[in-house]
């Protein structure tokens, strides 16, 4: 099977290499899917920053409500709106999904199991167009005639069903539409993550021996395909009765408001973990090449993966606790949710157990592994609060369920994609980032990270509430500590985004000028680092490598070297 | 039970606001428990995580173990953990469906009524009256005032006329979405004396961040001179009530389309 799929996309690849192809052809329309990983990761790297600009200015507004920020101006109520959603729209869909899966998946999955390109090349091109196109929609949102869209990302029906509610006639459209074909683009992108894995495995390479992140991108791509169906049928719904004048969200026409919330959610919550999962694999490797450590439980972590991901279609109610469903369906929905505990309690204690006995380096890339680990594991105890219903009833639509959120997705968007860049850059340009340099991004990043939410937490159980521009109309919130916590907050975000700059600095600087990295600076075993650095058309050559053995041998017991490359001929052959 | 428990729980949440319901210590025990709980978990984790950092540091001479986490005796250092975990996951399900049950499902026969409507971006509350009956004449109508008389049982019947909004009273623990083309029917019992925020806790278009209320509870005797000052019978008000009535039926109607 394997070499079937190898035949059918050499053929189809290989015309590139006769001539030195143009810019254009290398560049913006490429089928190389390391170009296309390129390509998702920069522009995942743009929204970012507009995304973090975003937060950056509401922020301000809350701890300096009404005055001028710099940058932006003074701060209308409906640009409040809107930033907030769109902080939130971009940060998870333009940044998390694209980087953690896309430019991840596009990267490493031919590299780490050793082919020479995805198995279905332009459909992975179409993918990223159809992306760009979404963002360039989303984009074109905030400059039509009613500015974009400020219903919560989350797009409430009757609110963003109707332009009398939301006052964004265009705005709500265009997010809903923008949505939708980023959604398409990944199913496009997903059915190749899929599909090489399954068919394009180098020769000798088991189920048990591809390395996890690999895995974990394999099982996201699923779990998004089975989640997505519900959402993508509501949002023509909801398109409908936006530009068509359909009732399917209208109570007073015999439609029904909360059946947006069950379509959303139950694409909603799976999505958590179609982040998380590639994030998680991101560490698991990291973890184990710098530990110098066997993955701690390969098969139990790959089975709670699969179980995390099957319990993920159970308690999306768990969003919806004191939104009007009945109240008795609370019970099932908590007791779903408290389990999902288990299987993440199981992946975290791995990557703890893989600690032991290790020899650990503390390179950026490792600091960045061990911060997830740490960071994750408060953002997913914080989850035990919400999902209890009990105390949801008093938490629910609180700055502590948005602390408790940030204290998932940073850990999974920015650290865990962190210290993939730290660790892959040498394989993407041939050259290592400055450790140096590295390490103060890093410091400033957590520092900042924890000083921004901790306090929200607090003003969370203080009874502060979300999307509210200005707290000083609220005589309980107004007080003079609370505020200091709101100043605190935003302050620290101002230091989170300020050190972005020596990382930026840092990594367009060391593409040209950074240390030559050869094939396998960190000495790690998985196929990728067998290629050079950074891998050509095709990856490996004309000879694709051959696996013996699992990702994580490291540390062998008899052996000199404290790595064992899976593709490395065992000693009894190679005499 | 739960004023029992409540004297060895650290009180997290009563030190950040009053608690002004009768249910809001259940919801307050409640969140100490999960706090000693996770937070045993969470430290316990993260101060082994720091000293395995710490121990296994890189070192000369010091070679990494080859431990592949795949035998019995192994897997025991995650399985006997994960038992313990889902120990912990019921001790916090049973407690929380009592909460639940008191809160949003139980509803006490009440002593009096409070009708709640809310809309971009306004509250109308109708107190019922000297009657003590809602819908009927002496309906006290207010905007953004919610006034309440202290250890007496409530109903509350909540209703939207447009959009999705939250009603949400943090000093009593109490938040309930109002949806439009529903009535939404749930109780509190106020115990303490005071004035404080009610808050819109779900987006509900620009204005949504000023969409809030005060509640008044006071003691009977207060309650019932405010009710005969406020009276629609007795003074005035009934024909100010009577045009917000209609004020916000016309905007209803606009709505509707």
């Amino acid at each position: 099977m394997a070499e079937v799929a190898h035949a059918d996309v050499s053929h189809g690849e290989h015309h590139d290499d006769h001539h030195e192809p143009s810019f254009w052809s290398k560049y913006i329309f490429s089928t190389d899917h390391k170009i296309i990983g390129f390509q998702y990761m920069f522009t995942g790297m743009a929204m970012a920053l507009i995304g973090g600009y975003f937060a950056y200015v509401f922020r301000m507004q809350l701890a300096f409500p009404g005055s001028s920020i710099p940058f932006w101006g003074t701060l209308s109520p409906a640009a409040y709106n809107s930033l907030v959603t769109n902080h939130g729209t971009i940060m998870i869909f333009w940044v998390a999904m694209p980087v953690l899966i896309a430019a991840m998946g596009n990267f490493l999955i031919p590299l780490m199991i050793g082919c020479d390109d995805m198995v279905f090349p332009r459909i992975n091109r179409l993918s990223y167009q159809i992306f760009l196109l979404s963002a360039v929609v989303l984009l074109a949102s905030f400059f039509v005639p009613g500015g974009a869209f400020g219903g919560a990302w989350t797009s409430y029906a009757p609110l963003s069903a109707k332009a009398q509610y939301n006052s964004t006639p265009f705005g709500a459209p265009l997010w809903l539409i923008a949505v939708t074909l980023e959604i398409v683009a990944f199913l496009l992108g997903g059915i190749n993550f899929i599909t090489t894995t399954m068919n394009a495995r180098a020769k000798g390479m088991k189920l048990y021996e591809i390395p996890m992140i690999v895995w974990m991108i394999v099982i996201a791509s699923i779990l998004f395909m089975c989640s997505v169906g519900p959402l993508v049928a509501g949002a023509v719904m909801l398109l409908f009765d936006q530009t068509l004048g359909t009732a399917f969200f209208d109570a007073n026409a015999g439609g029904d408001p909360v059946l947006w919330q069950h379509l959303f959610w139950f694409f909603g919550h799976p999505e958590v973990y179609v982040v998380l999962l590639p994030a998680m694999g991101i560490v698991a490797e990291v973890t184990c090449t710098f530990a110098r450590k066997k993955l701690f439980a390969y098969k139990l972590i790959l089975y709670s993966s699969i179980g995390l991901g099957i319990l993920s279609f159970f308690v999306w109610a768990h969003h919806q606790f004191i939104s009007g469903v009945d109240p008795r369906a609370t019970y099932l929905f908590t007791t779903t949710t408290l389990l999902i505990s288990i299987p993440v309690a199981i992946i975290l204690f791995a990557f703890v157990a893989t600690l032991y006995g290790g020899s650990i380096r503390f390179t950026t890339a490792m600091l960045f592994a061990l911060a997830f680990t740490g960071e994750f594991l408060l953002g997913g105890v914080t989850g035990i609060w919400l999902g209890s219903s009990g105390t949801d009833i008093y938490l629910h639509d609180t700055y502590f369920v948005l602390a408790h959120f940030h204290y998932t997705f940073v850990p999974i968007a920015i650290i865990a994609t962190f210290a993939a860049i730290y660790y892959w850059f040498p394989k993407m340009f041939g050259r290592k980032m400055n450790e140096t340099w590295g390490k103060i991004h890093f410091w400033g990043t957590i520092i900042g990270f924890n000083g921004i939410f901790i306090p929200l937490f607090i003003l969370g159980a203080g009874g502060q509430h979300r999307r509210i521009y200005n707290f000083q109309n609220y005589p309980d919130l107004a007080g003079a500590d609370m505020q200091d916590m709101r100043v605190f907050a935003t302050m620290s975000l101002i230091v989170m985004l300020v050190f972005q700059i020596p990382f930026l600095i840092n990594f367009i600087v060391s593409i040209k000028r950074g240390e030559k990295a050869g094939n396998n600076p960190w000495k790690a075993n998985t196929l990728e680092w067998v290629a050079p650095s950074p891998p050509p058309h095709g990856n490996f050559g004309p000879v694709l490598p051959e696996v013996y053995r699992g990702p994580y041998e490291y540390s062998v017991e008899g052996r000199e070297k404290d790595y064992w490359p899976q593709n490395e001929k065992p000693e009894s052959e190679a005499t | 039970m739960f004023e029992f428990l409540d004297k060895f729980m650290p009180g997290i949440l009563e030190s950040l606001l009053p608690r002004a319901s009768s249910y809001a210590i259940e919801i307050d025990v409640l969140f100490d428990v999960i706090t000693i709980l996770v937070g045993f978990w969470f430290f316990l984790v993260l101060g082994y995580f720091f000293y395995l950092i710490f121990r296994y540091r890189q070192r000369d001479g010091h070679k990494a173990e080859y431990i592949s986490g795949e035998t019995h005796k192994q897997k025991q250092a995650i399985e006997i953990p994960h038992y313990l975990i889902l120990v912990c996951d019921v001790a916090i399900i049973i407690p929380t469906f009592l909460v639940w049950f008191n809160i949003k499902i139980d509803i006490p026969p009440p002593e009096e009524e409070v009708r709640i409507v809310a809309q971009q971006w306004a509250w109308t509350f109708y107190h019922a009256g000297e009657d003590r009956v809602l819908g009927t004449d002496d309906d006290i109508v207010t905007v953004n005032e919610l006034h309440i008389k202290n250890n007496t049982q409530y109903s509350y019947h909540l209703e939207s006329r447009d959009v999705m909004h939250s009603f949400s009273v943090p000093v009593f623990r109490l938040k309930q979405d109002a949806i439009p083309g529903r009535v939404i029917s749930g109780h509190f019992k106020p115990i303490l004396e005071g004035e404080w925020d009610i808050q819109c806790a779900e987006m509900c278009g620009v204005a949504h961040g000023i969409m809030g209320a005060r509640i008044f509870i006071r003691s009977e005797a207060e309650h019932n001179a405010w009710l005969a000052a406020n009276s629609p019978n007795s003074n005035g008000a009934g024909i100010l009530a009577a045009a917000e009535q209609i004020l916000s039926q016309e905007k209803e109607d606009q709505n509707n389309g």
